[in-house]
């Protein structure tokens, strides 16, 4: 992955890339209509979105306990469950169990968290060849790339891109690649072969449940469904956050989730896997199909750090990307730009909150405050709040460029002595006014030139309104 | 009615005439207009740099200042009235002399559009101008006070104003103070999509609540060389004749 110091370039360079921009544009226009179209007919809507958060709250503030529920119950119905407190714990819990099972070929469905662990990279290190079975993210791994969406890995491909791809990296024929039915045709046949051929599957997981220890996964190609229950041995992974108290609560969860995500009712397939197969002298426990090991991998990597502190709000996110697409800023850089695997309003919280604000530190500056993304968002988290509180961490812990520091602090003294304010005001419209022609200034200096490399800054009026006021101005 | 009339920092220095103009419409509906001497800023480009102290300082001289009078406070800025109303009170929570101020200012202070149209429940002050226009909602006021219907409300019934729909109009313009000088290829980009938007409506005004994403929107328009010219709501109102000049 690139390195995240260059954000701003990064940023700066996606701006300016208006192929990119027309990609973004058109996908995040449809995903935010299509998810518009879909609450606008769904009356209760808003309340289910208030009780989903009032769930989520619930399960963030009892953490610990909803989550030794889920293990215990997991395991009762023969599960394994694996605690990882870093990421690199967890890759090599899975590689650990890859290799304990002699697992040489793995398949995969979509799991941002295993995204965030580079468990790929940790695989493949270990001899076990891994495929993504998601289309999307099968598009990526054929490209060597990174998805720039959390529900939409290949946002910023067109059509055409993954024409070339598969032909020049999947033997696809120009037949193959005619349209997106042969395409799709194309990699359907290709993957059936891999879900056949593997040992392993991996999965993320986008709910467990505290009361029967199940996970739910939700897909819309049914991948995960063959991923899940086809290779002999199933490993989920999911963020310790991803929990639900039960079964009710994630009927609940799913229907905010696959209307914010796409627009859909539902997604097409919600999976519930409770356990693996087997069976026991207690019927109801016993289970005749699935895997012959599941294992769930509950992955911490700096999450439970941020539980009770003013950040915790966005661990109650269940990962729809409704702000990716809402976010004017998102829809101008795309995912890429971020430097992480959580793009947009939820990574510009979620990444410095979980991998510090060192390299991390402009994310929270890349946001004009406008609150499209606490808008959409299907548990109504307050991002606002939270880019704020890392933006005052990073005046604390990192401190300010000078400009702005010192700026501020002048400005914050004038702003608390008028006599002071009104000479600055003054100076300020005599400095701007040297600058200004017919009204406008056309060039800013030094760190404020960003302005005027795409708009013009109106110069100061030559009396202000309180000068204005107090000599008995009026307009009539 | 007695009011405040607190300006805001940009409109005391770039757009005395918003000012003037929010003025002269309070008086035409019925209030006596107070500016309050010694105002300066909400503190809002603090609070949103992350400078709490420097923000709370601000925010606790503007809360004392507007706290020498039991008016309602009136501002012609969905951002600034957003500022007084929710942050300044979280900003000052603690402060035993000016937290209770500060919820207290919170309690009677409005927006310029929302005071005429919610507490005075006047959608028509008898304002005249025959010219199109079309109206850009601000992200703060729209998002942080839910004002949306109440300056449609009060352009709607402006005499021979015709008003043409914006393409996206809850979009955020790319202004976010400091965010338009640090991230400026990002703002841009946001700013000339919207610019698009704007000039595809064929109108002549651009209307918003708030001159920061006037001045913005403006100075982007000016760049371009439209014929474009941007008005805050205030201004409309304040119109009693068939044209304005600029």
């Amino acid at each position: 992955m690139s390195q995240p110091v260059t954000f701003h370039r990064r940023a700066a360079a996606a701006a300016a890339d208006t192929t990119l921009q027309a990609k973004l544009q058109r996908a995040t226009t449809r995903l935010t209509s299509s998810r518009q179209a879909s609450f606008a007919v769904w009356p209760e809507g808003d309340a289910v979105r208030d009780h989903a958060r009032a769930i989520r709250a619930d399960v963030i503030a009892h953490l610990d306990r909803y989550l030794a529920q889920f293990a215990h119950a997991l395991e009762q119905r023969g599960g394994y469950v694996h605690w990882a407190a870093t990421g690199a714990d967890a890759v090599s819990i899975v590689t650990r169990i890859a290799t304990e099972h002699g697992v040489r070929r793995a398949v995969k469905s979509k799991s941002m968290v295993s995204e965030e662990i580079r468990l790929n990279d940790g695989l493949e290190a270990a001899g076990v060849t891994v495929v993504e079975t998601d289309l999307g993210e099968w598009v990526v791994q054929l490209a060597h790339d990174h998805p720039s969406h959390i529900i939409a890995p290949i946002i910023h491909k067109s059509r055409e891109d993954i024409a070339e791809l598969f032909k020049s990296a999947a033997g696809a024929s120009e037949d193959d690649v005619s349209d997106v039915a042969h395409m799709t045709a194309f990699a359907r046949t290709r993957l059936r072969t891999e879900f056949i051929d593997a040992d392993m599957g991996i999965s993320g997981a986008n709910f467990g449940v505290a009361e029967t220890g199940s996970i739910c996964l939700v897909t819309n190609e049914g991948n995960g469904r063959l991923t899940t229950t086809v290779p002999r041995i199933h490993v989920a992974l999911m963020g310790i956050e991803r929990i639900v108290p039960n079964i009710e609560d994630l009927g609940t969860m799913l229907r905010v989730l696959a209307r914010s995500a796409t627009g859909q009712p539902l997604s097409v397939y919600s999976n519930i896997l409770s356990g693996p197969r087997r069976t026991t002298d207690d019927e109801t426990l016993s289970e005749p199909d699935g895997p012959d090991e599941l294992h769930v991998v509950l992955v911490d990597n700096g999450r439970s750090e941020l539980l009770g502190g003013e950040l915790a709000e966005i661990l109650y996110c269940i990962r729809c990307g409704a702000c990716l697409n809402a976010c004017p800023v998102y829809q101008s850089i795309g995912g890429h730009a971020y430097g992480s695997v959580y793009p947009g309003p939820v990574g510009a919280v979620l990444t410095p909150a979980l991998q510090g604000l060192g390299v991390f530190g402009e994310l929270p500056q890349a946001s004009s405050l406008c609150g499209a993304c606490r808008e959409v968002c299907p548990v109504r988290i307050d991002i606002p709040r939270m880019l704020l509180a890392l933006r005052r961490r990073s005046v604390q812990e990192i401190g300010a460029p000078a400009w702005i520091r010192y700026g501020m602090r002048a400005y914050a003294a004038a702003a608390t002595r008028p006599a002071l304010f009104r000479f600055a005001v003054r100076a300020s419209r005599a400095a701007l006014g040297l600058l200004a022609r017919r009204g406008w200034v056309t060039r800013l200096p030094g760190p404020l030139s960003g302005w005027t490399s795409t708009r013009d800054f109106p110069a100061f009026a030559k009396r202000t309104f309180q000068d204005q006021w107090r000599s008995g101005a009026r307009q009539r | 009615m007695r009011v405040q009339l607190l300006a805001t920092c940009l409109v005391d220095t770039l757009f005395p005439q918003v000012g003037l103009a929010a003025a002269a419409v309070l008086e035409r509906v019925g209030c006596e207009v107070h500016v309050p001497e010694r105002q300066t800023c909400c503190g809002q480009p603090a609070f949103n740099g992350g400078f709490a102290d420097e923000a709370r300082n601000i925010a606790r001289y503007t809360v004392g200042l507007l706290s020498q009078d039991q008016a309602p406070v009136v501002v012609p800025s969905g951002s600034c009235t957003d500022m007084l109303v929710h942050h300044a009170p979280a900003l000052l929570a603690d402060d035993p002399v000016a937290g209770p101020q500060a919820r207290a200012v919170a309690a009677r202070t409005y927006e310029f559009s929302q005071f005429l149209v919610d507490v005075l429940k006047r959608t028509d002050c008898g304002a005249c101008l025959h010219d199109s226009a079309t109206f850009h909602p601000s992200c703060h006021g729209l998002r942080g006070l839910g004002i949306d219907h109440q300056p449609r409300a009060l352009l709607q019934s402006v005499d021979g104003l015709e008003l043409k729909p914006l393409a996206e109009a809850e979009t955020c313009c790319g202004f976010g103070g400091l965010f338009a000088v640090k991230m400026s290829e990002i703002s841009s980009t946001m700013l000339q999509r919207k610019l698009g938007h704007v000039e595809a409506t064929g109108a002549r005004l651009l209307i918003a609540g708030d001159v920061s994403c006037l001045a913005h929107m403006g100075g982007g328009l000016h760049r371009r060389g439209s014929r474009v010219e941007v008005r805050h709501v205030a201004e409309i109102l304040a119109a009693t004749e068939p044209s304005t000049k600029t």
